[in-house]
């Protein structure tokens, strides 16, 4: 186990790939001669060239189309978003041509193509850098979406990502790039697609969170612990595919679940859970799945504003407590 | 600003011939056709054979498939090419059959140029498992992907990055084959085709950009819908250019190979106007309000199957129950093609399925 960032762990999923299959190539703004706006590619254009490192324009519907006509030709791209909210621009080429161009021909073409960038907010940076995407995506067809939390299931899974043969979202944070955590260094190291994590055993309520809000849950159950309660914290790390059986066995031993979602509440992961809980797991439940989301409001400026915006441990502990009876 | 009366505000564009009303414009203005002959464009007796043919068979099986699509054998849209055949005839025979091209919506005959059959086409439309994309895509989604053809795509402008990821595909591998995206001047309005043009520009990638101006976007006039001359949004991206006239197989055929020997020797793109007419609608709702009927007499007038048939008997290339027994045969085929379609099963109820993902086995959410 080596100890990376999780922007180094990252990088080392990248490179690796890059070494081990030269169809595959990393386009985007300021990947190259800045190093990446997250120092995510750093070095690797002097590793790899002109050819294989590309920066782009500000033109994010232009070089993602690009990147989807490129793997339907046989090469396998790794296209950054500076983040997924400037990705809004290429939404046509991810949802209308990635996803629906092996349907629509019978099968003829192939998409293997990675979309990656941070997701959701980043602090005080006003409506329009703010929004959690994961749901949204989960919601199209042929998509998989990846929000992962810590720098191992970040390289393990962004392997998997580049080596999977149909379109990937892989989602990151800005505030998690500096993270530290242990990383395999197990060669050929990959976690598959799909497969969740129970990183908190507890017996008294399951939390289901990924991405940025894992870390709040780890807060949220730490505080917990001091009072008695253990809560056992499941992290998908994939929202889709979804494993739903790793969420339904630990609520079949907690019988309370609140799921912590970075989305507004309308229609996003915390709602869908909480509808397969009930229908998988009704007989199960002690009381009604809870949620802790952003609320159904554009991300604020102002810091106070701000922070009754985002979730937070404390709204999770109340949550808890809510179904602690 | 000079103040004025808000009933004097407009937006439509001025100084047309009838600006009171959005109403009739003239589509488009062919430039020229090449004058040279058929062995100084290197084209044999056989080849000018097989471009009627391939014109011919694109002409009928729409025409063909109109009357199904009127009869009810199926639904969805039509969008058809009927005028335009010219354009991919001239550009297929012109290209390698290992260049790629991708197309819009108004797919059906360059699908036909680039080896589907009648029986493959018509059951797509049928939306039969014997279609050529398994009746999953239809009218707008006909794909050869084995020969080249990408396929035809929905969303205006949506294919034209693809277009040139595919010739990024191709640099990268250094193959030697170069990309081609037709697209309509509707699309020369869409932030997809300048995004583009930069980069392809930028990167030096070996692909052409052809807009299909067939003078109207849906329904509105290219001179209602976008500003000057279209060919001229070359110049911003100092990129090549070229306007063709495609009315006649030969100009675009001559243009085309020219260009295609350009882009794959320098590996840097072009952009081409072809200027064209479709003799129908839209689609097969359009009532066709947005034009005369003298205009569309004018273009079928010239019609290019028509005239590389005169052009055939004039030079003597072949004796006219040479081109009847193509014209024959191609009636043939294209009724064999409705029959085909017709008794072709739908695709199995499993199928709703399949073509999602690569794997086997892949997760569905339920």
């Amino acid at each position: 186990m080596a100890v990376l960032q999780f922007r180094e762990a990252l990088k080392h999923a990248i490179d690796e790939e890059m070494a081990r299959d030269e169809r595959v190539f990393v386009m985007g703004e300021e990947v190259a001669e800045y190093n990446g706006a997250y120092k995510v590619t750093e070095g690797l254009l002097d590793k790899y060239g002109y050819r294989r490192v590309i920066d782009t324009p500000i033109s994010e519907l232009g070089f993602a189309g690009l990147g989807v006509g490129a793997a339907m030709n046989g090469l396998r791209p790794i296209v950054e978003f500076m983040t997924f909210n400037f990705a809004v621009l290429a939404a046509d080429q991810i949802i209308n041509h990635a996803t629906k161009v092996k349907y629509m021909t019978g099968g003829q073409a192939d998409c293997p193509i990675v979309f990656r960038g941070p997701n959701a907010s980043a602090g005080q940076l006003g409506a329009t850098h703010s929004v959690a995407y994961d749901s949204m995506y989960a919601q199209f067809p042929g998509l998989k979406v990846i929000y992962v939390s810590e720098p191992n299931d970040a390289k393990g899974l962004m392997k998997s990502a580049i080596r999977d043969e149909n379109p990937v979202l892989f989602m990151e944070s800005e505030q998690m790039y500096g993270l530290k955590g242990e990383v395999s260094d197990e060669v050929d190291f990959i976690i598959p697609i799909g497969k969740g994590k129970i990183k908190r055993e507890g017996s008294d309520v399951t939390l289901v969170a990924h991405g940025k809000m894992y870390h709040l849950a780890v807060q949220a159950a730490n505080e917990l612990a001091k009072d008695g309660i253990e809560c056992e914290i499941i992290d998908p790390r994939t929202v889709k595919p979804l494993d739903l059986e790793l969420i339904l066995q630990s609520v079949k031993k907690t019988n309370r679940c609140i799921v912590i979602d970075e989305a507004h509440p309308f229609a996003g992961f915390a709602a869908e859970i909480g509808f397969l809980i009930q229908r998988e797991a009704f007989d199960y439940l002690d009381a009604p799945v809870l949620r802790v989301c952003l609320p159904d409001v554009n991300a604020p400026f102002s810091k106070p504003l701000f922070d009754a915006w985002l979730p937070s441990p404390k709204q999770i502990i109340n949550a808890v407590k809510q179904v602690s009876y | 600003m000079v103040k004025k009366a808000t009933s004097d505000i407009r937006f439509a564009p001025t100084g047309m011939e009838s600006p009171e009303k959005g109403g009739v414009q003239k589509g488009v203005d062919l430039p020229v056709a090449t004058r040279k002959k058929h062995k100084s464009l290197g084209l044999t007796a056989q080849q000018l054979k097989d471009m009627y043919h391939q014109m011919y068979l694109q002409r009928r099986f729409e025409e063909r498939a109109m009357q199904q699509y009127q009869k009810g054998k199926f639904g969805g849209f039509l969008h058809l090419y009927i005028g335009q055949e010219a354009i991919s005839t001239g550009t297929v025979f012109a290209f390698n059959n290992d260049d790629d091209i991708i197309t819009a919506y108004r797919d059906h005959g360059w699908g036909l140029c680039r080896g589907i059959s009648a029986n493959e086409g018509m059951a797509e439309l049928f939306g039969k498992a014997t279609g050529c994309s398994g009746g999953k895509g239809g009218s707008m989604h006909f794909a050869n992907v084995k020969k080249h053809f990408w396929g035809g795509y929905g969303i205006v402008g949506g294919h034209i990055p693809i277009a040139s990821g595919l010739a990024f595909a191709n640099k990268y591998n250094a193959n030697g084959r170069i990309s081609a995206c037709f697209f309509g001047d509707g699309a020369v309005d869409q932030g997809a085709l300048h995004e583009t043009m930069n980069l392809a520009q930028l990167w030096k990638l070996p692909t052409v950009f052809v807009v299909e101006n067939n003078g109207y976007s849906m329904g509105t006039a290219a001179k209602r819908h976008t500003v000057a001359e279209i060919v001229d949004r070359a110049k911003g991206y100092g990129m090549k250019s070229a306007v063709i006239n495609g009315m006649d197989v030969f100009s675009v055929y001559e243009k085309m190979k020219e260009i295609a020997d350009d882009v794959r020797e320098h590996s840097e793109p072009w952009f081409v106007e072809i200027r064209t007419y479709r003799y129908r609608g839209h689609s097969m709702s359009d009532p066709q309000k947005y034009r005369t009927k003298e205009e569309l007499e004018e273009y079928q007038n010239i019609d290019p199957i028509e005239r590389l048939k005169t052009y055939l008997d004039a030079e003597k290339v072949c004796k006219e129950a040479e081109i009847s027994s193509i014209e024959e045969g191609i009636e043939d085929e294209v009724l064999a093609a409705v029959t085909f379609a017709d008794e072709s099963p739908f695709p199995d109820q499993s199928e709703l399925y399949t073509d999602m993902f690569v794997e086997d086995n892949p997760y569905f959410h339920v």
